[in-house]
């Protein structure tokens, strides 16, 4: 961080005269380890760096983004910057005035207990060759992987009325998959963390059980080679968190996102079957659904002290007791909307401008077990992580497919099926929704590769969630 | 950063090798002018000017990869990839032999410059907003250099240089009723923009008509080129590398083990030599100018990079597991005899977020979007609700497939999360006698 500090000391010496400007420093650190069938795939260790120059000034807006961090390269990006901003002031959508200022100094750091750099890559090289051996049970095991992955964000961002955010985001990626075959027949598996990720250092190893996870991921793959197809009729539905994630991510967040009900992502992401006036009014789902915005919850993926342009981070709901409250926009775009909103204008890395974003989007728990959740259900099917996902660009019409299914007959877990799917329509969805597991049930994961923008973002999300139950819902299994 | 800068620099970390090391050096190198329409206003613009330096150090038969990225100045530069492989060499040290490391021996050189006329980007879009004038235009402008380059201590010294625009829109009626457009290339010329709008303003006038809403189940239809290229990208996904298929995992199995076909109709070629990408592998391979991946219908070949060729003893034959410049072969149908042939169904213009439903049965789910129409009798009648279809592609290019058009569409992709794409699609419109709608 330090060094970033010090890039900021040389852009404040030579701050432009304009309006406002802000100055985003990112610096990543990557390091991936992987061992596929007993062999090391060569390690990747990456680091990247550059800085993003927006600036408000003669009625527009502009921004210049380069790997550049020398005095040279920031004052170039400036002018860019002030290049599209005189554009802007000529051709832009809206008035340069209502871009949010900020001057929030706030710092976060995440709390590791074990450093990436603790245990040296020989060590971590074994943890996965230890992996491997767990996972090749048997021929009919034709593929399997162990990986463990480190990625560290730190982001300086100064604004020109006295703004400071700094923030170190550490993750490491533990996981496993192992493939299953016979004949025309494949079925994956997936586990030790893969779906489940968060904040932290090299204690996700241990609190996801990498090792200890190997043979149920290389047994259940296995299981379903010789399973059923998951049968097609209306049924209840139970979904596990590692499906709800996804169930959450596609059909509450998206559409809650400002921009694209402004607009913005008409033509890429889509738009949203949620409108203006919906908020406050609208029912988006049965008394049980209540969901925040939360970038507070500890380790959870975006929790932080501030968004990407400097708003402070906080609690809010989007949806109370199955009404809508508010999308899922910042400062700007609840300039543009007349809308209140959330701090969650995110950028992907230095390259890219920061635009609206999920961050930690949560279904907050209800009561009791998932058994509790189980006994409530005379003939159903519960579904485990996501394989599979599509959604119209309103994000009404989807359909989901997961990795393992089982059968629930009279309020008892029966077999095994596969190739488990279902879909419907999110508005009448989340109306199904009949039971939300308790505090107890409830994980903290979220999704790693969430696209979004023109140009493209790809992002890290939250989603805290407890496992859920839906009545009445189009499920299938496989086959052409 | 120009090839001269990169290759000195690649010089340089060659001195400081140790006799049994080798190191190849791949260079990013991107300045592009990103600008964003709603509303057909201006609603995000800017510039990004990126250099990333990619090192694989390899030692012996062990091997590691990193990257950086890169200022622009020759002495930071060097501190910088300096600094990278000092780094590299520290690990060397400590991971095992790797029995699939892979990279030409054979020193070679190349360099590409592509032509190009590209407008000032301000100009351009000022231009456009004013011939879109009174359409709800929204999209994304995407222009400048990119260049690639690979330098080795072995004697590769490869660059290839490009500059191109991409611009990406369509234009909404309302809701989500709306027509989409591309026009991307190196030489700008104003008047084929306004072309295009002007096709754009005749399908919005269709879509003004009452929408129609459909039930689930089988239609005829016809598949733009937009929409085929979205289910040859889920092929894409793990259907022709060589990995995916010695382990089982491509969605095209049946195929690969003679259970199942498309109709012999189909070929599908990895058409290197016409495509927009460098025509070396980061190892130092070269491509060969083609692939056939599917030919007859059947199963051909796989692609092959340079780590799966050695585990399985093949020749290297692509940079990428996925197809990046891929063509599907031309039929016999003419564009104007389409709506006749279709005669009552769906004419469908894009598809949008396919996904695989279940590959082991190469069934795809995905939504219809963006100029899609009802036709009766070959008329296009009214524009049509969105609606998910779910199907295997034995079907829709097999035993349902009636005809592909003998014009093929270019499709350069605007796809820009890893920096701008070079990928490239050459495809037909496809004809079949039913799809399945199922929601
Ligand atoms: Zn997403």
């Amino acid at each position: 961080m330090q060094h970033l500090c010090d890039i900021a000391d040389v852009f404040l010496r030579q701050a432009p005269a304009c309006d406002y400007w802000t100055l985003r420093l990112v610096e990543e650190e990557h390091d991936h380890l992987e061992v596929r069938q007993g062999v090391v795939e060569p390690s990747r260790l990456t680091y990247t760096s550059g800085a993003m120059v927006t600036l408000v000034g003669g009625g527009g807006i502009g921004y210049g983004a380069t790997s550049d961090l020398s005095a040279a390269g920031l004052r170039a990006a400036a002018e860019r910057a002030a290049g599209w901003a005189r554009v802007h002031a000529r051709l832009g959508l809206f008035e340069a005035g209502i871009y949010p200022r900020s001057s929030t100094r706030a710092d976060y750091r995440t709390p590791i207990e074990e450093p990436w750099s603790t245990l040296p890559i020989g060590e971590k090289l074994d943890i996965l060759q230890a992996a491997n051996d767990a996972l090749a049970i048997e021929d009919r095991i034709v593929d399997w992987s162990a990986w463990l992955a480190r990625r560290r964000v730190s982001q300086l961002l100064i604004t020109s009325d006295g703004g400071r955010v700094s923030q170190v985001l550490d993750y490491v990626h533990p996981g496993l998959v192992a493939v299953a075959n016979e004949g025309s027949q494949t079925q994956r598996r997936h586990g030790g963390g893969s779906d489940g990720s968060q904040q932290g250092g090299l204690e996700r190893i241990a609190a996801v059980r990498l090792l200890e996870d190997a043979p149920r991921v290389a047994e259940e793959a296995l299981a379903l080679l010789d399973a059923p197809d998951c049968p097609q009729d209306t049924r209840d539905l139970v979904l596990l968190p590692s499906q709800m994630v996804l169930q959450i991510h596609e059909s509450i967040g998206h559409p809650l996102e400002l921009d694209r009900i402004l607009g913005d992502e008409r033509n890429y992401a889509g738009t949203s079957f949620v409108t203006p006036g919906m908020f406050g009014r609208y029912r988006y789902g049965s008394e049980l659904l209540n969901v925040t915005f939360d970038p507070t919850v500890p380790m959870e993926l975006v929790s932080g002290v501030a968004d990407d342009e400097g708003a402070p981070a906080a609690r809010e709901y989007l949806i109370r007791r199955g009404i809508l409250e508010r999308p899922l926009g910042g400062a700007l775009s609840q300039a543009r909307a007349g809308l209140p909103g959330t701090a969650n204008t995110r950028a992907s890395s230095w390259d890219r401008p920061p635009i609206d974003r999920m961050g930690n989007i949560n279904l907050e728990p209800g009561e009791g077990s998932l058994a509790d959740l189980i006994a409530q259900v005379e003939r159903g099917v519960l579904m485990d992580t996501n394989r599979s996902w599509s959604i119209d660009d309103s994000r009404n019409k989807f359909q989901f497919g997961c990795e393992l299914g089982r059968l629930i007959e009279d309020g008892e877990l029966k077999g095994l099926v596969r190739n488990p799917g279902y879909r419907g329509i999110s508005a009448s969805f989340w109306r199904s929704l009949d039971g939300v597991g308790g505090p107890e049930s409830l994980e903290i994961r979220g999704v790693c590769n969430c696209g979004k923008g023109e140009p493209n973002q790809s992002v890290y999300v939250g989603h805290a969630t407890p496992p859920c139950l839906f009545r009445d819902v189009a499920v299938f299994g496989g086959g052409e | 950063m120009n090839a001269d800068a990169f290759f000195t620099l690649a010089d340089h970390l060659n001195a400081e090798l140790r006799s049994a090391e080798i190191l190849f050096s791949n260079l990013s190198n991107e300045s592009s002018d990103f600008v964003r329409l709603n509303r057909n206003r201006l609603r995000q613009a800017g510039h990004v000017g990126s250099t990333a330096l990619d090192l694989t150090l390899i030692e012996g038969s062990r091997q590691v990869e990193g990257g950086c990225d890169l200022s622009g100045d020759p002495t930071e530069d060097q501190a910088r990839a300096r600094r990278l492989l000092a780094r590299l060499r520290e690990r060397l040290a400590h991971v095992p032999d790797d029995p699939y490391l892979s990279y030409s021996a054979e020193p070679s050189e190349s360099d590409h410059y592509g032509d190009a006329r590209l407008p000032p980007a301000a100009e351009t879009i000022g231009e456009l907003i004013a011939s879109a004038d009174g359409m709800d235009l929204v999209g994304i402008w995407a222009s400048g250099d990119i260049a690639e380059g690979l330098a080795s201590s072995i004697g590769h010294r490869h660059w290839h240089a490009s500059a191109s625009f991409n611009l990406d829109w369509s234009c909404y009626l309302e809701a989500d009723k709306a027509v989409k457009s591309a026009y991307s290339g190196f030489d700008w010329d104003p008047a084929i923009l306004r072309a295009k709008l002007e096709v754009m303003r005749e399908g919005l006038h269709i879509m003004s008509r009452p929408a129609r809403i459909l039930e689930p189940g089988r239609y005829r239809a016809y598949l733009a080129p937009s929409a085929v290229g979205e289910l040859m990208g889920m092929l894409a996904w793990g259907g022709f590398d060589l990995k995916s298929h010695r382990t089982h995992q491509t969605p095209l199995l049946k195929m690969a083990r003679g259970e199942r076909s498309f109709d012999p109709r189909i070929g599908i070629r990895e058409e290197h030599d016409r495509g927009l990408a460098p025509r070396f592998t980061a190892e130092g391979f070269p491509t060969p100018p083609r692939v056939a991946l599917v030919e007859g219908g059947r199963f051909a070949a796989c692609l092959v990079d340079a780590r799966s060729g050695k585990e399985y003893g093949e020749p290297v034959n692509t940079a990428s597991d996925a197809p990046g410049s891929l063509g599907l072969d031309a039929g016999t149908l003419d564009d104007f005899d389409v709506p006749g042939q279709l005669d009552t169904g769906l004419w469908i213009g894009n598809l949008w977020y396919c996904n695989w439903s279940d590959p082991n049965d190469c069934r795809v789910t995905g939504m219809t979007r963006f100029g899609t129409y009802w036709v009766e009798s070959g008329e296009i009648v009214a524009p049509v609700k969105v609606m998910r279809f779910d199907d295997s592609l034995y079907h829709l290019l097999g035993d349902r497939l009636e005809g592909l058009t003998r014009e093929r569409e270019l499709l350069l992709s605007a796809e820009t999360y890893d920096g701008r794409s070079t990928d490239s699609a050459l495809l037909p419109g496809v004809l079949v006698s039913g799809i399945d709608l199922t929601l």
